[in-house]
């Protein structure tokens, strides 16, 4: 592409504020798009970025400020208008219908039809092995989409992009589901892309990623750009000060772990998914007092089932699981609870509270049969009352006032009232499943140091993330997790990000 | 200072109106709106509504008999609202509350007739109670087919109400029939009646009873924190221990046990007998009660009454006014309508929506 | 909750629902051979009512699954069908013109369906109350309005078509309806058809399995809603039609007894294809028919009522037996709310 080409503006928003009740979501946002480059959109969760995104294809409507595509003023009023202008994106969580093929979700409302509306299926076959080829994105147009592993139905929802002449791509957070070679590949296609004149707007959090691939970087916080930078020019250190406002420590404080008697010990467990397939496939592990096993993997290799036969949700296929030489293999989640197990779930929302209770409520939800909660099956509301006043006292949940229902709290807020529930039982054993999605930096903070301080009052801690960067910051021990096995278990000062990538992806290290 | 405190107590009883303005507004509204708009279908059909309503009002309040009448309607209906609103308050949607108040009346009915020689202190309640368990019985059917194949109990009371009307049919036509040629059982013994106090039936403040008692479980004790946890969130209510399955199992249960409980009292209580054909279209308006009352066990008394009434009124508007009783039927459907579309209420009202009043139910089949 | 629920209660029996589907279809036919050989003329006559009990079912299950499949669950479909029987009978008798009964019937569940729509997406009401909403109304409605002793103004009656009709066994059966009938059996295969292989096909099932898929790519997920329900509605609607005007001749309070809960059974056995449904209802039918056969025979050795409960206790079993094996659209019930 020539220079002249590549200084041409493709996209330009100009002011653009949107406001939801209660929050200002962008604040007179200005942003740049150049022909053929990536622009990496960094911020936390929460800064505003996705919100943005969603305006420019046309899902949300801007309240002040101006949209330009390709030198021209438009008014996205539904996505179809940012798809005629060659606006494609790929959201974050897939767009895609699990119970169809990937051609017929490529074509889903842009249809090819033999006459009276009737599906020309082979075409669309067709076209789709013609799109798959140019642009080096394999897939089988015939496969159903639920088959597919998450990596290829990413390249579906590019693929439909560009069956509709998309030249202008937006990527929300990508990466979130691939293993650091998955992401890789990724960016391998997004140069091949940029190569054939797409431009593009990458979405993330992660400051590694943003260093690999982007032309330029501009910096989301609190709904403002604060900053655009150039990757030849900016260290991770100067993007996190951006992106948070304040000098940030990108590591977890902690001492060395002094790990004693053998807590939690996993045997060749077995454990079935929704579907009936094998998730865990003869899983062994062991965690002792005061350390933190971490398991890294990619989300989908059994991950999520594993910590739910631990905890009781899912039953055991076969293998064995003993927590303080208790078999509780086949205990009621009550059952292990009452062994001492603390539990913060992955999905706070469906797992974790009852949003239509108040927090006074939520704070027992695991032990409001016993006393001094109640007597018999009488409760005793001042008991709750108080205890849940204490706890919001302690755990800093804010705002402050036990009655609310959990409902209205933000997400780290309802991530502490977890916490605080959890770590307010006498703990053994703490299973931590994604203890951070979605929270603010400042939470996330506190919350891996309350963590950190379980470890040390003597509690075994098993931290399961996706974030490869939290395993890798809270972990006394790390366990890659692949294809419903832990492949490797490797002290922490083995487990460079390369090495523990390469296992994620199921390679021999 | 003085003038101070006064502003404060009076602000403070003007946040208690508020509140209760807030709470009530939305069925008050309702109901009117139904009342409306069944003024106008009557008014188009060529009758005079103003005659009709205040027909209806006096075959409703207009005497002691009257209100003795009213409370005698509204018995079986605190107990099919209860049932309702029980069921809802896990996540349950029981509209089988037709079928559970038949099969308890007529176990009512048998035990009130067959058992001889027992004197009223045993027989009355033996005979109630007998009734009831058979009323929970019939609905625990659909609880456990819910929990053990995830059929959804939408369908499978239905399904029970029509099995129900067919065994009661089959059972008072049959085995259990009294002689002569009517197809009902005998009267049951004077042992098992439940008698009225005055003007007001005792099965009524049995069903009062009842809905206190109900509220207490709900809100006081640690089956009723089951419950509702279940019913707001039924994984984090695994999560927390409960064991949801068995949770909709005693629900249903206990749900089908007050709409059985009611027909019981009916049997018992008011007809003397049981005899096929009696309260049809109850499971539709427990329904309607409980959302009128808007799930809270006490707030059921009130809802029943007033439809109760409605149904005490309604042979006199149609002997006064000479206007078909089934119109009754019409706005008791527009009030369930307004009372759940309560964005249309609330449109009218002016009032913000408040979310921890939505009910909801559909999740699918369950498959 | 399902996973759960399955993984802590006993391991039902792992059978493949297609090969079981197989071998019970071969069964089935043996078995209707066999009787007709054995008694032809109590088997023509009962398969033939077979196929006339299941047009309200069929009708019924196409209604309810084209509104699943775009996202609204309508167990208001015995309301559907009590009023639109009650509107075509009364056009029918005030005009004395069938034809015009039948689209009068048709209309009124289009309207009943727009309703529930509107209750459903637009007032954001749980759909089951929303149903329900309708089936009361109708049930009042019906009643109110009902006068006493009134009869329909002619009937609709069979049409043999020439000599298929004389076929053994499948003329009589097949060849020889009336025309709501014959109408239901094409709009089976058309919807089969319109529903996998169409682009209005492809579209209401994205937006029943995941409304923002298909939202992102520019459909407009509450418009297909709405439509759709209003045109399942039409189904319903035709079905109280036949009741009234092809299979009594005459409007009862109540007259659907059922039939509209027993359609979301056949619906959910047949697993929300139209094809499927039509199997699944003319196994309902069957029950059905063969219940008149035996009363008709005068064989009571069973009492009645309990012949009577068999379609009610057959619903129970097929959807004890099935809803756990069978995925109905994963958006249903949900309302779809983007912004």
């Amino acid at each position: 592409m020539s220079d002249a080409d590549k200084s041409t503006i493709v996209l330009e928003a100009k002011g653009i504020t949107k406001r939801f009740p209660g929050v200002l979501a962008n604040d007179s946002v200005d942003l740049k798009l150049h022909k053929g480059e990536v622009l990496a959109l960094l911020g936390e969760n929460g800064a505003g970025k996705s919100t943005l995104m969603n305006m420019l294809y046309g899902l949300y409507h801007p309240d002040e400020g101006e949209i330009w595509i390709k030198g021209e003023r438009v008014e996205l009023k539904n996505p179809r208008d940012a798809i005629d202008r060659g606006v494609g994106m790929v959201h974050q969580h897939f767009q895609l219908v699990p119970v169809m093929t990937v051609a017929e979700n490529v074509m889903l409302g842009s249809e090819i039809t033999s006459r009276g509306g009737i599906l020309a299926r082979r075409r669309a076959v067709k076209r789709v092995n013609e799109l798959s080829q140019q642009y080096g994105l394999e897939v089988d147009p015939t496969a159903l989409v639920e088959d597919l592993p998450v990596g290829t139905q990413q390249r579906v929802e590019i693929i439909k992009a560009l069956y509709r002449n998309a030249d202008i791509l937006i990527l929300d957070e990508p990466t979130a589901v691939l293993t650091p070679q998955e992401a890789n590949e990724l960016f391998r296609i997004m140069r091949d892309l940029t190569a054939q004149g797409v431009s593009i707007i990458f979405i993330t959090h992660k400051l590694k990623e943003v260093l690999a691939v982007a032309d330029r970087i501009g910096v989301l916080r609190g709904g403002r750009v604060v900053g655009t930078a150039e990757p030849s020019t900016s260290t991770e250190t100067s993007l996190a000060e951006m992106m948070v406002g304040r000098s940030v420590i990108l590591q977890v404080k902690k001492e060395e772990a002094r790990p004693q008697d053998l807590v939690l010990k996993v045997e060749n467990l077995h454990v079935k998914d929704d579907r009936g397939h094998l998730a865990v496939k003869g899983v062994d592990l062991e965690i002792r007092a005061g350390e933190i096993v971490g398991v890294a993997g990619v989300q989908g290799n059994g991950q999520r089932e594993l910590v739910e036969a631990l905890t009781g949700l899912r039953a055991v296929e076969d293998g064995r699981v003993t927590i303080d030489n208790v078999d509780s293999t086949q205990f009621s989640p009550r059952q292990i609870t009452e062994l001492g197990v603390a539990h913060i779930p992955e999905d706070r929302e469906k797992h974790g509270l009852v949003m239509a209770y108040t927090l006074a409520d939520n704070m027992v939800l695991n032990n409001y049969y016993q006393k001094p909660y109640a007597r018999g099956i009488v409760m005793n509301k001042e008991a709750v009352v108080e205890n849940g006043a204490h706890l919001v006292k302690e755990f800093d949940v804010r705002p402050p006032n036990v009655l609310t229902t959990a409902g209205k709290l933000s997400g780290g807020n309802k991530q502490k009232v977890i916490v605080a529930r959890e770590f307010s039982r006498p703990t053994r054993l703490l299973i931590a499943a994604q203890p951070t999605r979605g929270i603010d930096v400042g939470s996330i903070e506190f919350i891996h140091n309350q963590i950190v301080a379980q470890r040390d009052r003597g509690v075994a801690v098993l931290v399961v993330s996706a974030e490869l960067d939290e395993v890798l910051g809270l972990a006394d021990q790390v366990a890659v997790m692949f294809d419903g096995r832990i492949v490797k278990t490797l002290p922490i000062e083995e487990a460079t990000r390369e090495r523990v990538g390469l296992l994620m992806a199921g390679a021999e290290v | 200072m003085a003038t101070e405190q006064k502003n404060d107590s009076t602000s403070r009883a003007t946040e208690v109106l508020q509140r209760i303005w807030r709470g009530l507004s939305v069925p008050l509204f309702s109901v009117f709106l139904a009342a409306l708009i069944g003024a106008i279908i009557l008014w188009l059909s060529g009758s005079n509504p103003l005659g009709a309503y205040w027909a209806l009002l006096k075959g409703a309040v207009g005497s002691t008999e009257a209100i003795g009448r009213t409370l005698e309607k509204a018995t079986p209906l605190v107990f099919a609202g209860l049932a309702v609103a029980f069921a809802f308050k896990a996540g349950l949607f029981n509209i089988g509350g037709q079928g559970q108040l038949l099969i308890g009346g007529i176990v009512a009915a048998y035990l009130g007739y067959a058992i001889t020689g027992l004197p009223f202190i045993i027989h009355m309640p033996l005979a109630l109670l007998g009734g009831s368990l058979a009323g929970g019985l019939w609905a625990a059917i659909a609880g456990a087919l819910k929990t053990y194949t995830g059929a959804h109990e939408v369908i499978t009371t239905i399904m029970l109400n029509y099995i129900a009307i067919n065994l009661t049919d089959y059972l008072a036509n049959g085995p259990w029939k009294d002689t002569g040629i009517i197809a009902r059982t005998p009267k049951v013994l004077e042992t098992a009646v439940i008698p009225t106090w005055g003007f007001i039936p005792v099965g009524f403040l049995i069903a009062v009873l009842m809905a206190v008692l109900t509220y207490y479980l709900l809100f006081k004790t640690t089956w009723g924190y089951a419950i509702r946890t279940t019913g707001l969130n039924a994984e984090a209510a695994m999560y927390a221990g409960i064991k949801v399955g068995w949770i909709i199992i005693l629900t249903m249960a206990f749900s089908g046990l007050l709409a059985g409980m009611g027909g019981s009292v009916e049997t018992l209580g008011v007809i003397g007998r049981y005899q096929p054909g009696f309260n049809v279209g109850l499971g539709f308006d427990g329904i309607t009660i409980a959302l009128l009352a808007k799930t809270n066990p006490l707030g059921v008394i009130p809802a029943a009454i007033l439809l109760g009434a409605m149904d005490a009124g309604g042979s006199q508007m149609q002997f006064d006014a000479g206007v078909r009783f089934q119109i009754i039927d019409v706005i008791k459907a527009l009030i369930l309508f307004f009372v759940s579309a309560d964005v249309i209420v609330r449109k009218i009202l002016g009032a913000r929506a408040v979310d921890e009043d939505k009910v909801t139910l559909s999740t699918g089949w369950g498959g | 909750m399902t996973t759960t629920m399955a993984a802590t209660t006993k391991k039902g029996l792992k059978l493949d629902a297609a090969l079981v589907g197989r071998i019970a279809i071969i069964l089935v036919a043996i078995a209707a051979l066999a009787y007709y050989f054995y008694r032809p003329q109590q088997a023509t006559a009962v398969y033939a009512s077979t196929l006339r009990q299941s047009t309200p079912l069929v009708l019924g299950a196409l209604c309810g699954l084209i509104g699943e499949r775009t996202g609204i669950i309508n167990i208001g479909i015995e309301g559907q069908m009590l009023l639109g029987a009650f509107i075509a009978f009364l056009v029918n008798v005030y005009t004395g013109n069938l034809f015009l009964a039948v689209l009068a019937g048709i209309l009124t569940g289009a309207l009943l369906g727009l309703f529930l729509a509107w209750m459903s997406i637009t007032l954001k009401m749980d759909q089951i109350i929303g149903g329900t909403v309708i089936n009361i109304l109708a049930l009042g409605l019906t009643s109110f309005f009902y006068v006493a002793g009134l009869t329909t103004k002619g009937k609709l009656q069979p049409i043999p078509l020439g000599p298929l009709a004389d076929i053994p066994l499948l003329g009589p059966i097949f060849f020889n309806n009336a025309p709501i009938t014959y109408l239901t059996i094409i709009l089976v295969f058309f919807f089969q058809f319109a529903l996998f292989r169409t682009v209005w096909g492809l579209r209401t099932r994205a937006v029943g399995e995941h409304p923002s898929a298909a939202d992102t790519v520019g459909i407009r997920v509450n418009v297909m809603r709405y439509m759709n329900t209003t045109l399942a509605g039409c189904l319903s609607g035709l079905a109280g039609a036949y009741l009234t005007l092809e299979a009594v001749g005459s409007f009862e309070r109540g007259m659907t007894n059922g039939r509209g809960f027993v359609a979301l059974a056949v619906m959910i056995f047949g697993k929300w294809t139209p094809l499927g449904s039509w199997g699944a209802a003319l196994l309902f039918g069957f029950a059905t028919a063969l219940q008149t056969q035996f009363q008709f025979l005068g064989l009571d050795f069973i009492p009645h009522q309990f012949v009577g409960m068999f379609p009610y206790v057959l619903t129970i079993v097929v959807l004890a037996g099935f809803v756990g094996r069978s995925r109905p659209p994963a958006a249903e019930g949900k309302v779809y709310d983007p912004e």
